[in-house]
């Protein structure tokens, strides 16, 4: 290692989890590449065969992997999650069994998908590509079809297939970071999460890993390729060997841990982040063993909560209320809270076993000094000088309906409405570029600009609070309970905003595991 | 004394969808042991001919039989082991040695491994190629004509009695070539075959075979001995084609003929 490394190592504590986490995030990786790679081939090489039989079939056998390959990874992925959770519930309801349509499986079959394009292609390519005279001479010696495919034609268009596996193998590796969003831990979730974090030791990290990974194995795939087509049977071997101990290196301690007991799940921004470390945290203190499953989408997480794939996590009593339960009138926080609890126990047996003592909603907010000089604590007072004053909001505020009933309670109009992005919004405001701007309740950077919330007395915007939601299975899990209580109404806003400011924050050098760590220490204060 | 028919066509057609190389009505018989040569222009269905009768091909009108029996009937993968084929291309499998290029067709058929090693040394002699030297080589390592006596021993190593040549001299140089056609005869006579060979070479068909039928636009428009057919050529197109190694012959004698 060198110095340089191993300087910056002993400085950024981030390295230090990043490579903690390498053996899970990378064995998985390496699990779901693989596993992908190998259904992807046992499907397109006969798929392939059959196509360099029958002309018609290659055109639709290829044109369905070229448009497969068109569709974005990502959506790729995102798109087998919805499609394995209806088989899943058809099965249930048919053989009274289902299958987790989260994480590992809708991973394998996109990437399985996604690969099949390069080894379709090459295979036709080189079955095809071979010269006629020696077609000629298969038949002319009597070889059946079979003996001709397995002793000319695959060893001839070898070299070709195996280019054709590199690529797809190169793409797998890479496509494989996106699986992260659809539950799969790989080495995305570095990148996920740093991200979101703006931990770029984690994102940085995560890249290379993934890109060496690729590398590696491509390289090896190209030591196999030239051993084929030059005959030396010794760099076949040496590939192979290199591969298989990638894989059995990455994939041994996935395989021989012990499945976590619970499993922890976190949507895709900072909050979610360390509230899931903290969740993991609690769960190791009691003796529980628990893994995280982050990165998740809204509508994912829910789903993956109800199916029982995660155990627990935080959600927004907003969200339930409006995307889940349709429900658009806003009402006060504790009956919202009432509903919800109740809607979940009823319709899903999910219990919400309380909520955290904070709100992540959306709201308006200004810096505290012009709010003090004009005397505003509260939207109402907002409207009396808004015609004077400019508003500033996120691509999705102006758009939401909590924008429109803050308008038409308040009967708000302003000067001037800009779009902005997140980032320039809070500077904007402390610079009197704009006067009030959207703002996430628990957003750090209201507490690090100074802006104040201002009060929402007509209940305009259905409050968020953040709730612990545990999965059916686990719902009179004592242990799991009790290890949880102790957060319940223990992280009042500021608390929330300033552990979110120490992993925003620019210069923000914390990883989630030391604030959430901060966190609870913070809890344990106010209890004593 | 009767001559069995190793190989009949009777009043065979065969048209394909484009109508491109068809054959109309093709009646013809080889004796066993005969060398007939097959001439004609290219698109003339001479190669079309050829494959019918190792069912490379289908005739859509008439029969083909290969000793007495019709090969429609026969298992075609069982008929084309038994017939050798040697054709221009070659089509020796790159990935082999010649020895395994040359065993292909017994190993198909489930000869051990040491009767199949004694056979392509027994072909290597046979093909004038030295068996050590030549036996671990690859394909890409010989010249074009070390590959079609390759080829040759290949099409031979089944002890096939019916042997099918489509050009198969066609692409070597002429000393090469010459050699290779009277190695082939040598093979023919001693080994007893029944060779049907292709050509639009009337002087090869004439110095090697027995027998030549001239086939033009799908139709066999003459059939006799070389000597019949380069003395007294009857069809037009016939006469036309023998006119040319005459007249080569004719001014290559003179030519010899005025050297001090």
């Amino acid at each position: 290692m060198s110095l340089a490394t191993s300087l910056v190592m002993s400085f950024d504590p981030r390295f230090h989890e990043a490579f903690s986490r390498l053996p899970d995030y990378l064995g998985n990786h390496v699990l779901v590449s693989v596993t992908a790679l190998a259904i992807g081939l046992a499907i397109s090489l006969p798929l392939a065969i059959l196509a360099t039989r029958h002309r018609y079939l290659q055109n639709a056998i290829l044109g369905f992997a070229s448009v497969v390959q068109t569709i974005p990874g990502l959506a790729l992925l995102a798109l087998f999650y919805p499609l394995l959770l209806a088989l899943s519930s058809l099965t249930e309801d048919v053989f009274g069994t289902g299958f987790s349509a989260l994480g590992f499986l809708p991973s394998v079959l996109a990437l399985a998908l996604y690969s099949m394009l390069p080894v379709l292609r090459n295979t036709v390519t080189g079955i095809l590509g071979i010269n006629p005279a020696v077609k000629e001479a298969t038949l002319g010696a009597g070889m059946t079809p079979g003996q001709a495919l397995a002793m000319v034609e695959l060893p001839l268009a070898l070299p070709v297939i195996m280019a054709g596996i590199r690529t797809a193998a190169v793409w797998v590796i890479g496509t494989a970071t996106l699986a992260t969003p659809v539950g799969q831990t790989s080495l995305g979730n570095y990148i996920f999460t740093g991200l979101q974090t703006q931990n770029w030791v984690f994102v940085i990290f995560g890249c290379a890993a993934a890109a060496a990974l690729a590398l590696a194995v491509d390289q090896l795939l190209a030591l196999m390729e030239n051993g084929v087509s030059m005959r030396k049977r010794g760099r076949v071997l040496a590939g192979g060997a290199g591969i298989a101990l990638i894989v059995a290196a990455a994939i041994a301690p996935v395989v021989a841990r012990p499945e976590a007991a619970y499993v922890v799940g976190a949507k895709n921004f900072t909050e979610q982040y360390i509230l899931e470390s903290l969740i993991e945290g609690r769960l190791r203190a009691a003796g529980l063993t628990a893994t995280g499953r982050d990165g998740l989408g809204s509508s994912v997480i829910f789903d993956a909560l109800k199916a029982g794939d995660i155990d627990v996590y935080v959600e927004y009593s907003g969200t339930l209320w409006a995307n889940e339960m349709k429900r658009s009138e806003a009402k006060p926080r504790e009956q919202v809270l009432a509903e919800v609890k109740k809607w979940l126990a009823e319709k899903y047996g999910i219990v919400m076993l309380g909520d955290l003592g904070f709100e992540n909603a959306y709201s308006l907010a200004m810096p505290r000094k012009k709010a003090e000089a004009l005397g505003i604590k509260s939207i109402s007072d907002l409207a009396r000088v808004a015609p004077r004053l400019s508003i500033a909001g996120d691509y999705e505020f102006f758009g939401r309906p909590e924008w429109k009933a803050i308008q038409s309670k308040y009967g708000l109009s302003f000067r001037e409405r800009r779009v902005m992005q997140p980032e320039f919004m809070y500077p904007a405001a402390d610079n009197g570029e704009v006067d009030v701007i959207s703002a996430y309740t628990s957003e750090g950077r209201v507490k690090q600009y100074d802006l104040v919330v201002l009060d929402d007395p007509q209940h305009a915007i259905p409050p968020y609070d953040a709730i612990v939601l545990l999965s059916p299975k686990r719902a009179d899990d004592r242990k799991l309970i009790n290890a949880l209580k102790p957060l319940l109404g223990k992280i009042p806003i500021d608390l929330m905003r300033e552990a979110n400011l120490r992993a925003d924050g620019e210069g923000g050098k914390s990883s989630t595991g030391q604030i959430a760590n901060w966190l609870w220490q913070q809890i344990e204060k106010t209890k004593k | 004394m009767a001559v069995k028919n190793a190989i009949e066509l009777d009043r065979v057609s065969k048209i394909y969808n484009t109508n491109a190389s068809a054959l109309d009505t093709v009646s013809l018989a080889v004796p066993e042991g005969e060398f007939l040569a097959i001439v004609g222009p290219s698109g003339s269905g001479k190669t079309t001919l050829l494959r019918l009768i190792n069912r490379l091909a289908e005739a859509t009108g008439g029969s083909v039989r290969v000793n007495g029996a019709d090969v429609l009937a026969a298992d075609p993968i069982r008929l084309r082991r038994s017939i050798g084929y040697v054709f221009q291309g070659v089509g020796l499998f790159p990935h082999m040695t010649v020895g395994e290029n040359i065993a292909i067709t017994p190993r198909l058929i489930g000869w051990d491994e040491a009767k199949r090693r004694a056979r392509v040394e027994e072909l290597l002699a046979l093909v004038r190629l030295r068996p050590e030297t030549y036996r671990g080589r690859f394909p890409s390592e010989l010249s074009g004509g070390e590959r079609q006596r390759v080829g040759v021993a290949r099409a031979l190593a089944a002890e096939p009695k019916i042997v099918l040549m489509d050009e198969p001299f066609g692409a070597l140089d002429a000393l090469t070539r010459d050699a290779l056609q009277r190695d082939y005869r040598e093979l023919h006579e001693k080994l007893s075959l029944t060779t049907v060979m292709i050509t639009h070479d009337l002087t090869e068909a004439a110095l090697l075979a027995d027998q030549i039928a001239v086939i033009q636009r799908g139709k066999i428009v003459e059939q006799g001995t070389p000597r019949e057919i380069m003395t007294a050529p009857k069809n037009a197109y016939v006469r036309e084609l023998v006119e040319t190694p005459k007249d080569q012959a004719k001014r290559l004698a003179a030519l010899m003929r005025e050297a001090p």
